[in-house]
C-alpha cells in the first residue's frame, strides 16, 4: 500500500509542479509534513546530492525520496509517479499542436515564444554559475570587491570558452576535466 | 524496435551526462538530439522548451517525451523517459544507500565546483544559438532582453513571461500583418 501512496503522491507533485525540478520542493516539504515519511533535514541532504549529481533535478529527488521511504521498489514508485503526468500531458499537447500545425496563431505565438526561451536560459545559467565567478555576499565595500572575484572560476570560464569554440569536443570532455581541475586546484564550492 | 532502444540510450546518455538540472541539458540535447540523431531541429527543441515551462512536470521529461512521440508515437514516448530516468534511479539509489554524506564529501564539493563554471560556458555557448535563432529582428530582440531582465530582477514565475512572450509574438505579427 505504501508503494501506491508513494506513487501517488509523487504523481501529484508532477502534475501540480509547473517549471521544472525545484518547483517540487514546496511538495516536498509538504509531502514531509503530511506522510512523515522523511524530514525537512533530509530534503536539503537531498537538493545537495540532486545538485551534485548527473540526471534531471526532480528526477533525483523524487529517487531519493522513493529510496528513503521505501528502498529500491521505492525509487521506482516515486520516479515513475513523478514523470507520468508530464508524459500524459506532452502528448496531448503535441497532438494539438500537430492540428494547427503551420496555422498562422501557432506561427506567430513561437516567433514570440523562442526569443523567450533563450533570455530563460541565458538567465537560469548566470545564476547558477555566478557564485562560481563572483561572492556578491563578501562584498561590503571597494576594497572586498577584489576578495570577491573567484580568480580561479573566471580564468576556468574564460579558457573554456575559447577552447570550447576551438576544438568540437563533446560536452562530458569538458565537464570532466573541469571536474578534475575543481579538485585538483582546490576550487571553492 | 531498434529505434525505441535507440530512444532509451540516447536520452539515458543525455540525462546521465547533464549535471544541473534542465538548462544544463541544452548542450546535450544539441550534441546528442539534434547533431548525432536529428530527430529534432533546433527550432523544435526552443519549442518544446517553452512548452515545457508552462505544462506540468519535469523540463527534462516533456522534452524526452516530446522527442519520443514525435518519432515513435507513445512507446517512443516512454522510452525516451525511461531512458531520461534510468541513469537517475541508478547513480541515486547508490548514493542514498552507501554514501549518505556524498555531498559534504571534500573531493565532490570541489569537482562540483569546477562542473558549474563548464555548466555556464556550455550553457552560455547553447544560448548563443538559441539567440542566432530566435532573435530575428527588433521585436525578438526586445522580447529576449525582458525575459532575461525580468527573470534575474523580478521574483516571478517562469510562466508568466513564457505566456506574455507568446501573447507579444501574436500581437507584433498581427500588427505587422495589418500594415
Amino acid at each position: 500500500m505504501l508503494y501506491l501512496r508513494l506513487f501517488f503522491e509523487f504523481f501529484k507533485t508532477g502534475l501540480f509542479a509547473v517549471g521544472g525540478g525545484l518547483a517540487t520542493l514546496p511538495f516536498l516539504f509538504n509531502m514531509a509534513e503530511s506522510t512523515g515519511w522523511f524530514t525537512a533535514d533530509t530534503i536539503m541532504d537531498m537538493i545537495a546530492v540532486s545538485e551534485s549529481t548527473p540526471g534531471p533535478i526532480g528526477v533525483n529527488m523524487a529517487t531519493y525520496a522513493g529510496f528513503t521511504t521505501a528502498g529500491v521498489l521505492g525509487t521506482i514508485c516515486a520516479t515513475v509517479g513523478l514523470v507520468c503526468p508530464s508524459v500524459i500531458v506532452i502528448i496531448f499537447v503535441y497532438k494539438i499542436l500537430e492540428k494547427f500545425k503551420g496555422s498562422s496563431l501557432v506561427n506567430n505565438v513561437f516567433y514570440g515564444l523562442r526569443p523567450a526561451v533563450a533570455g530563460l536560459v541565458a538567465c537560469a545559467g548566470l545564476q547558477a554559475v555566478y557564485p562560481s565567478l563572483i561572492r556578491l555576499s563578501e562584498i561590503s565595500g571597494l576594497t572586498s570587491l577584489l576578495s570577491a572575484i573567484q580568480w580561479e572560476g573566471i580564468i576556468l570560464f574564460v579558457a573554456l570558452y575559447f577552447l570550447i569554440k576551438k576544438f568540437k569536443k563533446h560536452p562530458i570532455v569538458w565537464i570532466a576535466a573541469s571536474a578534475v581541475i575543481g579538485v585538483v586546484f582546490q576550487f571553492a564550492a | 524496435m531498434n529505434e525505441l532502444f535507440d530512444l532509451f540510450l540516447t536520452f539515458a546518455r543525455v540525462g546521465g551526462l547533464t549535471f544541473g538540472g534542465g538548462y544544463a541539458m541544452l548542450p546535450m540535447l544539441q550534441q546528442e538530439v539534434v547533431g548525432k540523431r536529428h530527430w529534432a531541429t533546433e527550432e523544435e527543441i526552443m519549442d518544446y522548451y517553452a512548452i515545457g515551462q508552462c505544462t506540468p512536470g519535469i523540463i527534462a521529461v516533456n522534452v524526452a517525451t516530446f522527442v519520443g512521440y514525435k518519432n515513435r508515437g507513445v512507446l517512443g514516448a516512454i522510452f525516451s523517459t525511461a531512458g531520461m530516468i534510468f541513469p537517475s534511479l541508478i547513480i541515486i539509489t547508490i548514493i542514498a544507500a552507501f554514501l549518505q554524506n556524498f555531498a559534504e564529501l571534500e573531493i565532490v564539493k570541489h569537482a562540483f565546483a569546477g562542473i558549474r563554471v563548464c555548466v555556464g560556458v556550455l550553457v552560455l555557448n547553447a544560448v548563443q544559438t538559441l539567440w542566432k535563432k530566435g532573435v530575428v529582428d527588433k521585436a525578438t530582440m526586445v522580447i529576449a532582453l525582458v525575459v532575461f531582465l525580468g527573470m534575474l530582477l523580478l521574483d516571478v514565475s517562469p510562466i508568466f513571461f513564457v505566456i506574455g512572450a507568446g501573447l507579444a509574438g501574436w500581437l507584433v505579427k498581427k500588427a505587422g500583418g495589418a500594415k
